[in-house]
């Protein structure tokens, strides 16, 4: 299947992302959404006419790192609990439709 | 497949051992019922915050050591956003753009051939829960679910089967020696996706590939090589084409299938974790774990041939198991004779393992005790077969050699006075095996030998007992 978006294209198919999210979209929705993200991405892509040759990329808005533990184990929920919100739950496992692949 | 070159690369999941999840403080490795060590985060309830395990990141990093990757001082955790009930925040957390070790190679041996394997990169992750597929649902069991992964990335370097399985083969032998992972293929600790293609020989563009996925058997993945390299060279010698996909191996049937194309499998949508903040490492901390790293497989191997001037095949079976280099280093350390010490390791205590299906760290025998037993035989104390006999003793029960032969009453008959008794014993009752051996038969003489060693019932030193012998029939 072939990319319909990149970072570098100017147009996002909608349909595209939908599927990709499982989302059903009438054709009402999708022309809609369709004008919404090119609204977005083009606001967004105002961006690209910026001078920034003299920024140092970043890729965090914070300045937290190493959100880290040691490794030592803790009790988590019990089985009961983990379960207790579950649609359907059966031999003390969550119970999904049948998935293949 | 002369007319055709192969090419293989490997994606290589490694559970590691650790005694918490990658990204909560659940225990990790659980084989119990399911759904027990679970918590928000590793069932992906909404809001749930990951919290990295820094062992995990130690010990991926080290494997990174190991190999000689650069270790990223910094990295970060990216989404890799799919849908299926294995991973229920609709994503897996990863390290796509920043990874933690970049590079590196393993050294392999195959076919006598001595090639590098080089690696493109490590990177850490968390592995996702256990489906059970049943008649009309699947049932999910989450307590594998955030298992701290780490996934090592080769070139495709690779050119035949054996050469990825003597990757693999390596690559386990370090995890193992280094307590990344106990690396035990039966309970998943060691995934593997399999990618190959083939090109003309004498051409040097890659193939189309083709990506076996999750493999978790050695042979398997030898069988589905050989069987996907000739597919893939006889669909290109019969004039067809081949297409980028993934397949699966059909262990059964002994042949790959194309997985059913999973629309968009490959736009994963990658982006940076917000929920996570980058990956810090100053080089002090990297370089204190490099002093962690044990001595590995191959320098070991290496050394073993150099300091104990051991053939390369016992360096090999030796270093193939840490525990048991160790046990040999130990009882070599309080010998003089390594190559005895090998043989005793190598032969007698690695069959009495087998048989009773131990490990060395159960055995009862002290790498003094088998040292002490090597200088039994060499001071001629005791001959091979009583050596053995106190071997087994020592095996069982442990304790010392010299005690036991004292109380079996095994030593030898080194006294010259008893062992001419025992040689005249012999000629007289075999006298026409006596006049052969005196007519030249020079192989007569071992059966002389074998009687005086009954009637010395197995203690005489036999070297001595021939030199009696030969001394009394005129030779
Ligand atoms: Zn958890």
């Amino acid at each position: 299947m072939a990319m319909k978006f990149s970072e570098n294209a100017d147009r996002m198919d909608v349909r595209y992302v939908a599927g990709l999210a499982r989302m059903a979209l009438s054709d009402e929705e999708a022309a809609r959404l369709q004008g919404q993200l090119d609204d977005i991405l083009a606001f967004v892509g105002e961006l690209k006419t910026l001078d920034v040759s003299g920024v140092e990329a970043t890729d965090v808005a914070t300045e937290a790192r190493n959100a880290w533990r040691e490794d030592e184990p803790a009790a988590g929920l019990g089985r009961d609990t983990a379960l207790a919100n579950a649609p359907l739950a059966r031999h003390g496992q969550f119970v999904v439709p049948k998935v293949i692949e | 497949m002369s007319d055709y070159i192969p090419s293989i690369g490997l994606e290589v999941h490694v559970q590691l051992k650790t005694r918490t999840k990658m990204f909560c403080a659940c225990p990790a490795h659980e084989e119990g019922e399911p759904n027990t060590t679970v918590c928000p985060v590793c069932i992906g309830l909404p809001g749930a915050l990951p919290v990295m395990n820094r062992e995990a990141i130690r010990k991926t990093v080290k494997v990174g050591l190991m190999i000689g990757s650069r270790i990223s001082l910094r990295s970060m955790f990216d989404r890799k956003n799919y849908f299926y009930p294995d991973m229920p925040k609709n994503y897996q957390i990863t390290q796509q753009a920043a990874p933690l070790c970049i590079g590196g190679a393993v050294e392999i041996e195959a076919g006598g051939q001595r090639k590098t394997i080089r690696v493109n990169h490590i990177h850490q992750e968390e592995d996702a829960a256990k489906i059970t597929h049943m008649e009309t649902t699947s049932e999910i069991d989450f307590n594998r679910a955030s298992t701290p992964l780490m996934e090592l990335v080769t070139e495709p370097d690779m050119s035949s089967p054996d050469e990825a399985i003597a990757f693999l083969t390596a690559l386990k032998e370090m995890l193992i020696y280094a307590g990344i992972s106990d690396c035990n293929l039966e309970l998943g600790h060691m995934r593997c996706d399999v990618n190959s293609s083939v090109r003309p020989s004498g051409t040097d563009k890659l193939g189309v590939k083709c990506e076996i996925k999750n493999m978790n058997t050695f042979k398997g993945i030898h069988r589905a090589l050989e069987y996907e390299l000739e597919r893939q060279a006889e669909t290109l010698r019969k004039g067809g084409t081949l297409v980028q996909e993934t397949r699966r191996w059909d262990d059964e049937a002994g042949i790959t299938l194309p997985m059913r194309s999973k629309e968009y499998a490959h736009d994963y949508r990658y982006f940076p974790e917000p929920d996570l903040p980058p990956v810090v490492l100053d080089a002090a901390t990297v370089e204190a774990w490099r002093a962690e790293l044990p001595e590995l497989p191959a320098v070991r191997r290496a050394r073993f041939v150099k300091d104990y001037g051991l053939p390369e095949y016992d360096a090999g079976v030796l270093t193939a198991d840490k525990a048991i280099s160790e046990y040999f280093e130990a009882a070599a350390k309080k010998s003089k004779n390594f190559k005895a010490v090998s043989n005793w390791v190598m032969g007698e205590l690695l069959r009495a393992l087998g048989e009773k299906g131990q490990g060395i760290a159960d055995a009862k025998i002290s790498p003094e005790a088998l040292a002490a037993l090597v200088a039994l035989v060499d001071a001629r104390t005791i001959n091979m077969p009583a050596a053995k006999d106190v071997f087994q003793v020592l095996f069982e029960n442990g304790g010392d050699p010299a005690a036991i032969v004292k109380e079996k009453g095994l030593a030898q008959v080194s006294d010259a006075g008893a062992i001419d008794g025992f040689a005249e014993q012999a000629i007289a009752a075999n006298e026409k095996v006596a006049a052969e051996y005196r007519g030249g038969k020079e192989a007569a003489l071992m059966f002389l030998v074998g009687q005086v060693m009954k009637l010395s019932r197995g203690k005489a030193n036999p070297q001595l007992a021939a030199d009696a012998l030969r001394r009394k029939l005129g030779k």
